[in-house]
């Protein structure tokens, strides 16, 4: 779309050799940032670019140790984000910010300024919100628990908190990443009246497509420095690809066929109760066979959790059975699926993953160190263990100080790495990969993609459970789709068609 | 036996003592909902309470005054949960440990500082407690009159303190931050909201209460200063929030009931059982066990309980 012609020339924002360091580590590097009313500013870059940083820093949030920031060509200083909004700063985080148990109404005034001195004036602001609701025609019902809302609901409710406080403009990071496609339309949609209506948009991401279609004009990011800022009109996805990685991007891995063979992993009427007793897997069934990769894609929080935590072993079910390799899987016990031959890459690898104060051998050793090979007699065996440690570090790269150096001492995708190194050691049966690239840059996501394929090639069944659906699309030899615990559809990998899954992520039925 | 129980006396009798049990504990309890709302757990609770036990006990005996020790009472507990907000607000160390150290230390120092003043007396030293003012009319409804209407006025005050607490917590703003920040710092961050100074005032609130809660015990409830007057009060406060869902009516609700159990034990005590009055003392810390076991399944925790809160503690 045409660059809209600013209203006036002073810019909204100017940001000059914006310098942050976190320890050793400079997040920004000498950055300058420029913004105009009206305008939708794409701030694109690999994760750890410094884009999030840099917006942190423009609401407040952050301090930073060299530059100077004007709004309307006035210096500022924003000390925290109260400075920010008071300066018409509003920031959408990838997290948001709103406390489930309270309502809409709560989530939005709190903090603002209204006549009544120390009451609730919930009366007035509920006129005050129906108002802006009308005005940018962003409906939710301001009486509702913000828990009961669907994701998409909710970041409008984050767009109404800072419209609330008549933000002149919006920062949004990664927008996008938890929408399904339609809700993404649906913000587009937002955006662009936000724009018109004289109010500019920072649109932080890295989906370069997103970029190209909604934004103006594009800055991009790279090791904390901009390495090019250009019009959108003026450039294209592979320029943009290229600038953000600074090399020629890899094309997309290939996808290697293989004849697949009998099924080793069975599921047949799962049902599963999430946290609060819900149904989050409905009579789920499913097959996978040796040499493929089963791609489940969704819009998280359709029950693709709850369904990894119990071929994990560490969530109950109510109802159905599994089988891998055709032997029964004792549901519920985490050393089953071990011992199954089930290789477990869990979603939130800090968490579940890793031992992040233990060293990097220990977390290799964590689901072998009673075997035979590594223990006798109940006394570990650390020439053995030590030996496995070297190989398995070089086998798979880990960049580390070493066997004895703590997890936390390494980078995310060096985590990964050691999740891979111990799951696929023992060359399992079925691998089962959930979020296995979130948060990683290109060269580990390279990898992991890599590996996967390689398991697939070696035998094993593959299943990927992923948000990312370019990534699902691009390695998956079958696709499902998951929406409220259920299949909504089944494609073949290759030539899926993406506004189809699109729909079934949303759950319009085919 | 069942006759003596259902006497006009009795009943009038058992009421009273329910609404002079509860007192302290609904004191405390109020005081800990506070400040778990903004995100605090304070286990300092039991030590705060005998301070202040022990403080406002020595003021009015040194001035002669019950409200001066009462208000003494408050600004230690104060001056004890602003050490706690340090430790806990500004250290980001374990609210279990650092809580449970309060205890100790204020439990240790209210000991030290009584023996520093009287030594080991034959006789401990009393002051003239709170008289019990009756409400009139209210006072004179049959059978009720006399067990809910002739109280102490801290047992007023603290009545009065439940829908107060409960207004502050939902009708305003102030209430709407200390909620956000007990479930979602970032977010009271990120609307110009104080996370730190929001949680040390609630500490500070709760521990003046706290204080309050213990002085009752030395100064209305009896008139001398024991080491063991709070007797697991702290304890059972905590319980309370959890019984009450953090919510001070249904909190109200808990310690009336604790106090009905408490009065009803020392009147069973009376009626010439031959079984250890000791038995009788655990009842109402039993049914306290008890209760928590059925609630506390369903109970909605302020999500950033026990979680410090800092700014820039990621890398990137």
């Amino acid at each position: 779309m045409p660059a809209k012609t600013p209203v006036n020339d002073t810019p909204v924002i100017e940001m000059r050799g914006i310098t942050k360091r976190f320890l050793d580590n400079v997040a920004n590097d000498q950055i300058d940032f420029t913004l105009r009313a009206g305008e939708i500013c794409a701030l694109l870059g690999e994760n750890g670019a410094g884009k999030t940083t840099l917006m942190n820093i423009l609401f407040g949030y952050y301090s930073f140790d060299e530059g100077s920031i004007a709004i309307r060509g006035e210096e500022v200083a924003l000390a925290s984000p109260k400075d920010a909004i008071a300066n018409g700063i509003g920031m959408i985080h990838q997290h948001f910010t709103l406390v489930p148990t309270q309502t809409v109404l709560e989530n939005i005034v709190i903090g603002t300024k209204d006549e009544k001195r120390f009451f609730l004036n919930l009366k007035g602001a509920h006129k005050k919100l129906l108002d802006i609701q009308e005005q940018f025609g962003l409906h939710v019902d301001p009486d509702a628990r913000v828990w009961t809302l669907s994701i998409g609901q909710q970041q409008k409710v984050e767009i109404l908190k800072a419209l609330y406080r008549n933000s002149s403009v919006l920062i949004m990071d990664e927008p996008t990443a938890v929408l399904a496609p339609q809700e993404t339309v649906d913000l587009f949609k937002t955006l662009r009246v936000l724009a018109e209506q004289g109010r500019s948009v920072i649109f932080i991401s890295h989906k370069l497509h997103e970029v190209m279609e909604i934004s103006d004009r594009v800055v991009v990011l790279r090791n904390g420095r901009v390495v090019n800022q250009k019009r959108t009109a003026d450039t294209d996805v592979k320029e943009l690809a290229n600038m953000m990685v600074g090399r020629e991007v890899l094309e997309r891995i290939e996808r290697k066929a293989v004849e697949p063979g009998e099924p080793v992993l069975e599921i047949s009427d799962l049902t599963v109760l999430n946290d609060k007793g819900l149904e989050a897997v409905k009579k789920f069934s499913l097959t996978v066979r040796r040499g493929e990769i089963l791609g489940i894609a969704g819009v998280s929080g359709n029950g693709q959790t709850e369904l990894c935590e119990v071929l994990f072993g560490v969530r109950n079910v109510e109802t159905g059975t599994v089988r891998i390799g055709g032997e029964p899987l004792r549901l519920g016990h985490p050393l089953s699926s071990v011992r199954s031959g089930l290789a477990r890459i869990p979603e939130d690898r800090i968490y579940m993953g890793l031992l992040m104060d233990m060293t990097v051998e220990d977390n290799l050793q964590l689901e072998n160190h009673w075997t035979e090979r590594f223990a006798k007699n109940g006394l570990r065996r650390f020439d053995e263990i030590a030996a496995n440690s070297q190989t398995l570090i070089t086998d798979y790269s880990i960049k580390t100080d070493g066997k004895d150096a703590p997890a936390k001492s390494l980078s995310g995708g060096n985590l990964q790495k050691v999740i891979l190194a111990r799951e696929l050691s023992s060359e399992p049966e079925v691998v089962l990969a959930s979020q296995p690239t979130r948060g990683l840059d290109v060269g580990a996501t390279e990898y992991i993609r890599q590996r996967m394929v390689e398991e697939k090639v070696r035998g094993a069944g593959v299943v990927l459970v992923s948000d990312d659906l370019d990534e699902v699309m691009g390695l998956s030899d079958r696709i499902i789709v998951m929406y409220e615990g259920e299949i909504m559809g089944e494609v073949v990998g290759s030539g899926a068609d993406r506004e189809q899954i699109g729909l079934w992520m949303t759950g319009v039925g085919s | 036996m069942i006759g003596e129980m259902l006497s006009v006396t009795f009943i009038t009798g058992l009421l009273g003592a329910m609404m002079r049990m509860a007192t302290p504990i609904i004191f405390a309890m109020l005081g800990e909902i506070i400040t778990e709302r903004a995100g605090v757990l304070n286990l300092g609770i039991e030590g705060i309470m005998l301070m202040g036990a022990m403080t406002g006990f020595l003021v009015t005996l040194s001035t002669g005054s019950l409200w001066t020790g009462v208000l003494a009472a408050a600004l230690v507990g104060m001056a004890f949960a602003l050490f706690m907000a340090v430790l806990v607000v500004y250290l980001g160390l374990s609210q279990h440990v650092s809580g449970l150290g309060i205890t100790l230390f204020a439990t240790g120092l209210a000991m030290f500082i009584y023996r520093l003043y009287f030594g080991s007396p034959t006789v401990p030293p009393i002051v003239e407690p709170f008289t019990r003012i009756e409400i009139p009319l209210l006072s004179q409804i049959p059978i009720l009159g006399q067990g809910l209407f002739h109280h102490y006025s801290l047992t007023y005050i603290a009545i009065l303190l439940i829908p107060a607490v409960a207004i502050l917590l939902y009708k305003t703003k102030v209430g709407l931050k200390i909620r956000t920040v007990g479930e979602n710092p970032f977010a009271a961050d990120t609307v110009g909201v104080n996370v730190n100074l929001t949680r040390t005032l609630c500490l500070v609130a709760g521990g003046a209460l706290m204080g309050i809660g213990g002085a009752f015990l030395t100064l209305a409830h009896q008139n001398m200063f024991l080491l063991d007057v709070i007797g697991g009060r702290g304890w059972v406060a905590v319980a309370m929030v959890i019984f009450g869902n953090w919510d001070p009516v249904k909190g109200a609700i808990g310690a009336l009931l604790f106090g009905l159990v408490d009065g009803l034990q020392l009147r069973l005590q009376g009626l010439g059982l031959h079984v250890s009055f000791d038995l009788f003392l655990m009842i109402p810390y039993l049914i306290t066990v008890i209760a928590l076991i059925g609630v506390s399944r369903r109970a909605s925790v302020p999500a950033a309980l026990l979680q410090p809160y800092r700014r820039e503690d990621k890398g990137g």
